[in-house]
């Protein structure tokens, strides 16, 4: 029998007092600011200032309420500790005030006037409530909070689907649900996103990848709308305030502090509905811009220590935002990988897309490291082990590494040449039949020696056109951005189908229903990690605008009228996703040989043409066949159908031989993309066998989805 | 700010009705007045009719006071959350931890049974 222990800590009595308030000296770990008995203990880390003081405001408070300085016993190395005595966690704001030199030839760029967030904060006040217009006066606007950390789990955690059977949906917690047909309770929330659950259970992906959910200010954009003249946002975030704190203005309850709750809820909700979490995140650069820009925390704490600088203390700009975090710091990696465990240990967040992730290998001078000690870490950390990585495997100042990013067999990657073969070859440019071929192999040629699944195939994202955009628009159109449409990228390799913008062509309409059917139907059977933008599967538009960075408003937002509107695209987009998770052969982590490996007589993949096993690889070739024979499925672990997909690209159609069959089997139809529903797409194990067998007359720009399994149905 | 507690006995239930806000300066001492309330099998409603608001730290009581009852098998019913306190409850997942009663007569008449 043991009793539980109730004795008191020795050091919950104050030692002193500073500014009015009971103090003691603090522990410096970990970083921010801690309940312990008593108090809260708050601590910081600064290698340059002279002095650093405590700033105490009581919640929502214009002036401070105490400034506590850290007498110099408080400090050990360069790291400044105090507990405070009496404190109410949930009413009081805090941050941080640095003296130190103005030096910016030295890196230093201290500035006494500002109240300083602290890095590691992890709930902040000031953009409680999206767009709402804030008090440009006030003397700190984004404030360092004290959260509650005991959110009730149960038993969740991460969930661990294996990275070869995620199908990514990316999309944006405001925009899914804040579109007035969402019909959801709380629109443009965290707790919105929790009700449309069951949408995404239906529409069949296992994984949500979050646009980035890191406080940031919506209202740091400056321009506005050239015709409304309506103000402009910073509506994706990727613009960094605060690393450890959940967006408020994503949460409901974002007024009353209770973001941390909210998003947890999410999070647990969608693992509960077996979907995984995924957050974009953005350590390449800071809410603090260049030289002009706002000094909110790193510059003022330490500017040297937190930014890249060149020889004269300005800013690199590898990151075209004005500044970029040097994440390969010793004093910045260790803060970069604390945020990604608290994200996984206290968030249970199942994996990260890291933006512009080549930044994370270059030296603090800016040059690439063969080995950066900061991705290798994240590869091997105990927390992170099991956390999905992916890499935005470039950068902004012309470091491309698709293909060459340091993996430690961990590392996953956007694979921006898979966007790029799949637009081009839909579209109808020759000479690009074999490379297709291999994108659709898991692109062996990039990733030999890695796994498939280092390959994140998407053809579309948040950056860039929609699916409905790119074979509704030849050119981008960009000009409600301000920018007289000179932003956004201008190689989109789109096509319009014959008419610029919206159509009344019946015929116009019904190609472009057909060239999305395409795209989705190339990803959903590639090897690799297929990720379908939100929305795509309703055929969302932004009416050719390929950088909505900062329109929040319906050009962005998810329509729920199109669910109904296009049911026919959404229903194949669900049977293309049903068909991955059914076929093992699709999600083989080995990328295949072209050879038979488990003696089944068949290779693993085979290619073909008009002719079967005879693939034109000509430049003026626009049909590829691919046959996966199942019994390779999953390294021959795994039984399956034999699955055959081809895709004409060619604006006429063509009778295609298929490759045979074991004796007894019969090619069956899944799908047809120039066939309209109900009769291009079946159900699953009820698909009809062909009644021509060997044969299959594919239309003119469509793809068809066969599958090769016992002519007796089961 | 205070929250203010009045308890009586309606047929086997314990009614604790609450009054004010419950936010991290009422929680610790409320805490303490509800769980004597709490014991073995005992069947307790929390009326929430006048409180106007119920703070991060607040809910957390309200939730450790619901799983101290289920350790003595005790059933902790909410009745008369506000709107306000129903959303921020709803949205943060809260609401899912608790048997919720519009009002105290329907609360009553279940706990009866």
């Amino acid at each position: 029998m043991s009793t539980p222990d109730t004795r008191e800590r020795v050091d919950a009595f104050p030692t002193r007092r500073i500014g009015g308030h009971r103090v003691r000296a603090g522990r410096p770990f970990p970083y921010g600011a801690h309940p312990v008995p008593g108090g809260i203990n708050f601590s910081v880390y600064s290698d340059r200032a002279t002095a650093m003081s405590l700033v105490l405001f009581e919640r929502g408070a214009a002036m401070p309420m105490a400034e506590l300085e850290f007498p110099p016993e408080f400090r050990i190395g360069s790291v400044y500790a105090m507990t405070v005595f009496g404190l109410d966690p949930e009413n009081i704001e805090y941050g941080f005030r640095a003296e130190g030199p103005w030096n910016p030839e030295e890196g230093d760029r201290f500035d006494s006037r500002k109240v300083l967030a602290d890095p590691y904060a992890r709930l902040v006040s000031g953009r409680d409530v999206w767009g709402e217009e804030p008090d440009w006066e006030d003397v700190y606007p984004y404030r360092s909070q004290v959260p509650d950390e005991d959110f009730d789990w149960g038993d969740d955690t991460p969930l661990g689907i294996p990275t070869e059977d995620l199908v990514i949906y990316e999309t944006h917690v405001r925009g899914f649900t804040r579109h007035p047909s969402s019909g959801v309770s709380a629109p443009g929330t965290y707790a919105g996103l929790r009700e449309k659950i069951p949408y995404l259970r239906e529409l069949g992906v296992n994984c949500v990848e979050l646009l980035p959910v890191f406080e940031f200010d919506e209202l740091d954009n400056p321009r506005t709308d050239p015709v409304t003249g309506e103000r402009l946002h910073n509506y994706w975030g990727y613009n960094t305030v605060s690393f450890f704190a959940p967006k408020a203005g994503y949460a409901a309850t974002g007024r009353f502090g209770m973001q941390a709750d909210e998003f947890k809820s999410l999070v647990k909700e969608l693992h509960r509905a077996g979907i995984e979490v995924m957050l974009d995140v953005v350590f390449n650069h800071t809410a603090e811009g260049n030289e002009q820009g706002p000094t909110i925390s790193f510059r003022g704490l330490d500017n040297a220590t937190y930014y890249m600088l060149t020889p004269q203390g300005e800013y690199y700009n590898f990151s075209g935002t004005g500044n970029t975090v040097n994440c390969n710091h010793p004093v910045v990696r260790d803060f970069v990988l604390s945020c990604l465990r608290y994200w996984v240990s206290e968030y249970h967040i199942d994996g990260f897309r890291f933006d512009l992730a080549a930044i994370l290998d270059r030296a603090p001078d800016g040059t690439p490291l063969p080995n950066p000690p900061l991705l290798e870490q994240l590869a091997h950390d105990p927390v992170l082990r099991h956390t999905k990585l992916i890499a935005e495997a470039w950068d902004a100042a012309g470091l491309y590494q698709v293909g060459s990013f340091p993996d430690y067999g961990r590392w996953s990657e956007w694979n921006g040449k898979y966007r790029d073969t799949v637009r081009r070859f839909i579209k109808g440019e020759p000479g690009l039949v074999g490379e297709l071929a291999t994108r659709m192999a898991g692109s062996p040629d990039l990733y030999q020696g890695r796994t498939s699944s280092a390959s994140v195939n998407f053809i579309t994202a948040h950056d860039g056109f929609t699916l409905a955009d790119l074979v509704s628009y030849n050119e981008k159109h960009n000009e409600a951005n301000g920018e007289s449409n000179r932003d956004g990228a201008d190689d989109n390799h789109s096509w319009n189908c014959g008419e610029e913008g919206p159509s009344a062509s019946a015929h116009v309409r019904e190609l472009r229903l057909r060239q999305m059917k395409n795209m989705l139907a190339i990803l959903l059977t590639s090897q690799g990690v297929p990720m379908i933008l939100a929305g795509d599967e309703v055929g969302r538009t932004q009416l050719g605008n390929n950088n909505t960075y900062c329109q929040d408003n319906a050009l962005s937002w998810f329509d729920w009228g199109l669910v109904g509107a296009n049911a026919e695209l959404l229903a194949f987009a669900q049977g293309l996703i049903a068909f991955r998770h059914a076929h093992p052969v699709l999600r083989s982590t080995d990328h295949p040989l072209g050879t038979d490996r488990v003696g089944s007589g068949y290779p693993d993949v085979s290619w073909h043409g008009v002719m079967a096993w005879s693939p034109d690889w000509s430049e003026h070739s626009r049909v590829l066949g691919m046959m996966r024979c199942g019994r390779h499925a999953k390294g021959g672990t795994a039984p399956d159908d034999h699955v055959y997909v081809a895709v004409n690209a060619h604006w006429e159609a063509h009778d295609l031989e298929l490759p045979g069959l074991p004796d007894g089997q019969r090619w069956h139809v899944y799908a047809d993309t120039g066939v309209p529903l109900p009769h291009g797409l079946h159900p699953l194990g009820a698909e009809p066998p062909l009644e021509h067998p060997g044969r299959y007359h594919l239309g003119a720009h469509s793809v068809v989805i066969l599958v090769g399994r016992p002519a007796d149905p089961r | 700010m205070t929250v203010r507690i009045t308890a009586r006995a309606e047929g086997a239930a314990t009614v604790v009705a609450l009054q004010g806000e419950i936010n991290s300066t009422t929680s610790g001492g409320l805490q303490a007045q509800l769980l004597p309330h709490v014991g073995e099998g005992c069947k307790v409603l929390i009326d929430l009719t006048a409180v106007s608001y119920v703070s991060s730290a607040g809910l957390r009581t309200l939730l450790i006071v619901h799983r101290r009852a289920q350790q003595v098998a005790a059933r902790v019913t909410l009745v008369g959350l506000s709107e306000e306190v129903h959303f921020v409850m709803s949205a943060t997942g809260f609401l899912d931890f608790f048997d919720i009663e519009e009002d105290l007569d329907s609360a009553l008449e279940r706990a009866g049974r």
